[in-house]
């Protein structure tokens, strides 16, 4: 399936803004059997002094940018065309918990997909005792990992209510859980967390919806801004899958990766810093399009 | 070499009657068999010879030091709540031999500490081959993964490091701990040493105490030398005044002549970091850092902190600057590393340590745990990632197996958390004697020494900074947690020492060197510290004058007290209190701006600034309206005028000094056109003009220079046309327009700069004005207008 990304990013700074410096991460990643970036580009108004690519560590593509004379504004805009091929369900059957540890008590290996970054508490996902007394709550001896993933994405989802108003950016994990409402973001922190409190590697996957639902089909949620789902260890022989528990959904033909990480920190699609006495508003739309559908 | 039959001496000097050690623990000051170790004789003779009253009165110069300098000793790092830690005036001394071998042995030591960091952030092999467990990597916040794969500038990871070590029951010295992140305490050996020096000035002169000068000399030149180009600068990266060991990166940066830098004084240019200065921006290229890594680029790092400077990794990993130490290498801090380190000594260098550290056990492993839940009861267990000494553990570890905390037995706490946690052996560590009630007790320490890498290599201080516990009750390590006190480490050479200086060593011919650099930011705190100061002593004046006068106002009172009331609110000046609250505002901005830039400052001049807002304080408590007030504000203005003598007596005359004078004048020259606009109205209350004079403090130049009463024209060419008088308002522009035209950038591509251009003109107006022309609404205009250079110089340098 081919799509055409567009996203446009706009900051409005009350006072201008000096010495802005941030890190985008919006390009989709182009992933071997799973999907293929054909061509990209990302455009900024005004120009920044300083703009230059590169592989943050755990090998996503960030494009780093630097202003020099102040600004009220700042417009960023991305458009790509991607293939994506593969989908991310569990094809064989996975390990049980148990074995899984032993597993990674084994691993060796500190490189960039080593599930061994993705257990211990990240900035955003750190322990939480109710969500891993709920997560917990969700197993039964002997389970599958692929099974767990599934069934702890599916409850959340049920427990949870999508609330595009109630949390913001730094809402902790923990605050949405206790209320049962939140976006994207919350919902795949949370799950992030119980996976990790169960010792099941979690991380955080940032990308695009397809914004429209083929005919026929429901609209998923988050499609109108960057979206975020799970991806999760389950042993050496199954590797790594997706799950978006917004949606309660594999990760499949819809969902198209930007980048990998830890959590939101890893990769948001914007971090920056900026010198600036006066507030910040911003506004972030995305339309994903299947071509030739 | 002392006599060895005087050191059995049964007649032991009457200081060490009482002294008492503990059984079966090293003490450092005597042997087992009671007998003073040589390297002491020296100190304790000398201090048996002093009476009971001149020993007290040494002590109490060493104390009394600290205080003076404002060094409040507090309890650095491992613990939130900070305290003061009194000085123990009796040194912990050690002898020359010992610490050479203790210096080899830590020196191998950081080779080892150097090598394990280079692989953590190079190819992970202790991992990948299973020296080390990889989680304990994987999980430690303190590996940076935007720093994997980066290679320092300098080619090393460590150049300046501390250890916590002790001596353990066998006499041997232990590691108990490794400092490679930001090590703190260097500052305060220094202070300590100068402590010693005034508690035993006779004594320490003639002694073969080796002095610490050539150690920071050392460090220093090897900073310079890795600077990247000539002309590029060496600067200490601090997390600022609210830092607990701030005045500590003030002493240093004096000490050592470097700048002192906050993350926001940095930019990051083109790749480059640059150091924001009144000058422009200037590179700088080897940063030793005082602030924690996670803090030091919040677009890679820790995302809220506003310590750092956005770029500071792209700068690093463009090879552009030399941290020191590496961004990262805080992980090998982690205790856990310990249990490892036998290992990797003797897989990277083939041999095993050269100076043992605590016995540590990682519960990740069966053996492991199994050892540690059969010895729990004489360890400490906690948290595998924490960088803690074991003698401070922190909430939730567990201390001689009392499991009374965690809520679970240990072995299901083990089983389920083995990975997270380590054990680590209480040692019971030697005892050294402190001083309490007239007498020589022993308490239990431990010494945090410091090493830096030279051109010539590792050098170990010749020196350190003692800790030592408040009781000997529980000779073991762990009762250093809570009390206690720090002491000088003396390292007696048996050759006899030269004195040396910070002075680079150099056959050349003596070039004087160029004034440093002024951040903006320093430039700025400068500036306003001079508005706040005289600002307050305005506002002293103004209370003065309305207080003095009080008395013998009548009911109603008059209108030129009215006005003045009226006057005083427009200032925030509360006439019903006796000693305004607006008063002590604008000390505490002053304080605050001063505090910011402490390595610019003589100790004096801080004293006096600190002493002044303690006053105000004690006095709020008893001063009454009227006469009293009025006296107290006498008070106040003696001490102010201390600070500024201080300031403007010691500072050398270059652009911090031209800030804080321009601050100055720029408030003295807007508060006098505002008093006489308000105060030197012809049709004005009677007595308004003698206020002016009196306010203006030139009641004796109006006296010699005009032999008439005060009028509005005396008056008006007294306090602003007459250049001569210290107090008018064309005596500040012109010194604004002196100070103006000196300072860097005066003058862009050969065109007078927008500040220059504005004070010119406010010069060239005042100039052409008479006490008649110049009436009160010109007077106000122009107090505006130069209110209005406060921008102009803003935009000029400190943006």
């Amino acid at each position: 399936m081919l799509y055409d990304i567009k996203l446009v990013i706009d900051y409005t700074f009350q006072t201008p803004a000096a010495g802005a410096r941030q890190i985008l991460h919006a390009m989709p990643a182009t992933l071997p059997g799973r999907q293929r970036l054909i061509a990209g580009s990302i455009e900024i108004d005004p120009q920044p002094a300083m703009r230059r690519d590169r592989d943050d560590f755990f090998g996503n593509r960030l494009t780093e940018l630097a202003f020099n004379e102040p600004h009220n504004n700042i417009e960023i805009t991305l458009k790509a065309r991607v293939e994506v091929t593969g989908s991310t369900a569990a094809r064989s059957a996975s390990v049980e918990l148990r074995e899984l540890a032993r597993s990674l008590e084994a691993e060796t290996d500190l490189g960039a997909r080593s599930p061994l970054h993705f257990l211990a508490a990240s900035p955003y996902a750190g322990p939480d005792h109710a969500i891993a007394k709920w997560a917990r709550a969700q197993v039964s001896d002997g389970q599958a990992c692929a099974k767990i993933v599934a069934d702890l994405g599916q409850s959340l989802h049920g427990e949870m209510r999508f609330d595009a108003e109630a949390t913001t950016v730094d809402t902790p994990a923990a605050e949405a859980f206790a209320a049962r409402h939140g976006v994207c973001q919350d919902f795949t922190h949370i799950m992030i967390i119980a996976l990790r409190s169960l010792g099941i590697p979690a991380g955080y996957v940032s990308g695009y919806l397809r914004t429209l639902p083929p005919p026929g089909q429901e609209r998923l949620e988050g499609a109108d801004a960057m979206h975020a789902w799970v991806s999760a260890w389950c042993g050496p022989g199954v590797g790594w899958v997706e799950y978006d528990p917004t949606n309660a959904t594999f990760a499949a033909g819809h969902h198209i990766v930007v980048a990998h990480g830890r959590d939101y920190a890893d990769v948001a699609p914007v971090r920056g810093a900026i010198r600036t006495a006066g507030t910040q508003t911003s506004n972030q739309s995305v339309d994903v399009v299947p071509v030739g559908e | 070499m002392p006599d060895q039959a005087a050191i059995r001496n049964p007649d032991r000097p009457s200081l060490l009657a009482g002294y008492a050690t503990v059984p079966n623990v090293p003490d450092e000051l005597v042997r087992e068999d009671g007998s003073i170790r040589s390297e002491w004789l020296s100190l304790i003779s000398h201090l048996d010879r002093l009476s009971a009253d001149e020993r007290e009165r040494a002590f109490a110069r060493g104390a009394q030091y600290l205080r003076d300098a404002g060094v409040f000793v507090r309890h650095y790092g491992e613990d939130n709540n900070p305290r003061d830690w009194p000085l123990s005036p009796i040194p912990v001394i050690q002898p020359a031999s010992e610490w050479q071998a203790l210096g080899k042995a830590l020196a191998e030591r950081a080779e080892l500490l150097e090598a394990v960091v280079a692989d953590l952030y190079g190819e992970n092999r202790l991992v990948s081959q299973g020296h080390l467990p990889a989680s304990l990597v994987a999980s430690n916040p303190e590996w940076l993964r935007p720093l994997i794969g980066v290679k320092p500038a300098s080619g090393h990871f460590l150049h300046f490091l501390a250890f916590e070590i002790g001596r353990g029951p066998d006499g041997a010295w232990w590691v108990l701990g490794d400092r490679t992140q930001a090590p703190s305490g260097a500052g305060y050996a220094l202070e300590n040493r100068v402590a010693s020096l005034r508690a035993f000035p006779g004594f320490y002169g003639g002694s073969d105490v080796e002095r610490l000068v050539t150690f920071f000399r050392g460090f220093r030149d090897g900073l310079n030398a890795m600077r990247r180009e000539e002309g590029s600068r060496v600067g200490i990266l601090t997390p600022g005044p609210m830092n607990e060991t701030y005045f500590e990166h003030a002493y240093i940066a004096r000490y050592l002549g470097m700048m002192l830098l906050e993350g926001d004084d940095l930019v990051v240019d083109d790749g480059k970091l640059m150091v924001r200065t009144v000058s422009g921006p200037k590179p700088i290229s080897v940063l030793w850092r005082r602030m924690d890594a996670a803090w030091s680029d919040p677009l890679e790092l820790e995302a809220n902190s506003r310590l750092g400077t956005p770029g500071l990794l792209g700068a690093v990993r463009s090879g552009e600057v030399t941290m020191i130490n590496a961004l990262g290498v805080g992980i090998i801090e982690s205790r856990a590393f310990q249990a490892f380190m036998p290992r990797l000594s003797e897989v990277l260098h083939g041999r095993p340590l050269s100076i043992p550290n605590v016995a540590t056990w990682w519960c990740g492993g069966e053996a492991e745990r199994d050892y540690v839940r059969a010895n729990a009861a004489n360890m400490m267990i906690g948290s595998a990632i924490s960088t803690r000494l074991p003698l401070e553990p922190e909430p939730g570890a567990v201390l001689r197996g009392d499991m009374s905390d965690i809520g679970l037995d240990l072995d299901t706490w083990l089983a389920s958390e083995g990975r997270n946690l380590v054990g680590q052996e209480l040692v019971s560590l030697s005892t050294t004697p402190t001083w309490e009630e007239g007498q020589l007790k022993p308490r239990p320490m431990r010494i945090r020494v410091f090493m830096a890498r030279t051109r010539e290599g590792w050098k170990l201080m010749p020196g350190g900074f003692a800790r030592l516990a408040s009781s000997d009750q529980d000779s073991s390590a762990v009762s250093l947690r809570s009390g206690g006190t720090v002491a000088d480490v003396w390292i007696v050479s048996d050759k006899p020492v030269t004195e040396d200086t910070m002075l680079s060593h150099t056959d050349e011919v003596f070039v004087r060197s160029a004034p440093g650099l002024l951040p903006s930011r320093a430039a700025d705190n400068l500036f306003w510290l001079g508005r706040y100061v005289e600002r307050a002593e305005g506002q002293m004046r103004l209370t003065r004058a309305y207080m003095s006068r009080l008395p013998e106002t009548p009911a109603g009172g008059t209108p030129l007290m009215t006005r003045l009331e009226a006057y005083l609110g427009k200032h925030g000046l509360d006439s019903a209190e006796a000693l305004p609250p607006a008063l002590e505002r604008t000390l505490a901005a002053a304080v605050n701006a001063a505090s910011q830039v402490r390595d610019r400052f003589s100790v004096d001049a801080w004293a006096s600034l600190t002493d002044l807002e303690r006053t105000v304080g004690k006095m709020r408590q008893t001063v009454v309206r009227g006469d009293d007030a009025a006296s107290a504000m006498g008070v106040l203005l003696r001490k102010i005028t201390g600070f500024s003598g201080l300031v403007h007596d010691n500072m050398y005359r270059f652009s911090g000094w031209r800030f804080l004078t321009i601050g100055r004048s720029l408030e003295r020259a807007i508060a006098m056109a505002d008093l006489l606009g308000s105060f030197a109205e012809r049709s004005g209350p009677h007595g308004g003009f003698e206020l002016c004079v009196e306010v203006g403090d030139s009641v004796m130049s109006h006296r010699r220079r005009y032999p008439i009463t005060a009028s509005r024209e005396t008056v008006v060419d007294l306090l602003a046309l007459d250049p001569l008088n210290p107090r008018s308002i064309a005596f500040h522009i012109d010194e604004i327009r002196d100070q103006v035209s000196l300072l860097p950038r005066a003058d862009v591509n050969g065109q007078l700069s927008t500040l220059s251009r504005a004070v010119l003109r406010i010069q060239a107006d005042l100039s052409v004005h008479t006490p008649q022309s110049l009436d009160q609404a010109k007077l106000t205009e122009l107090g505006q207008a130069i209110g209005l250079l406060t921008n102009d110089l803003h935009a000029q340098f400190l943006e």
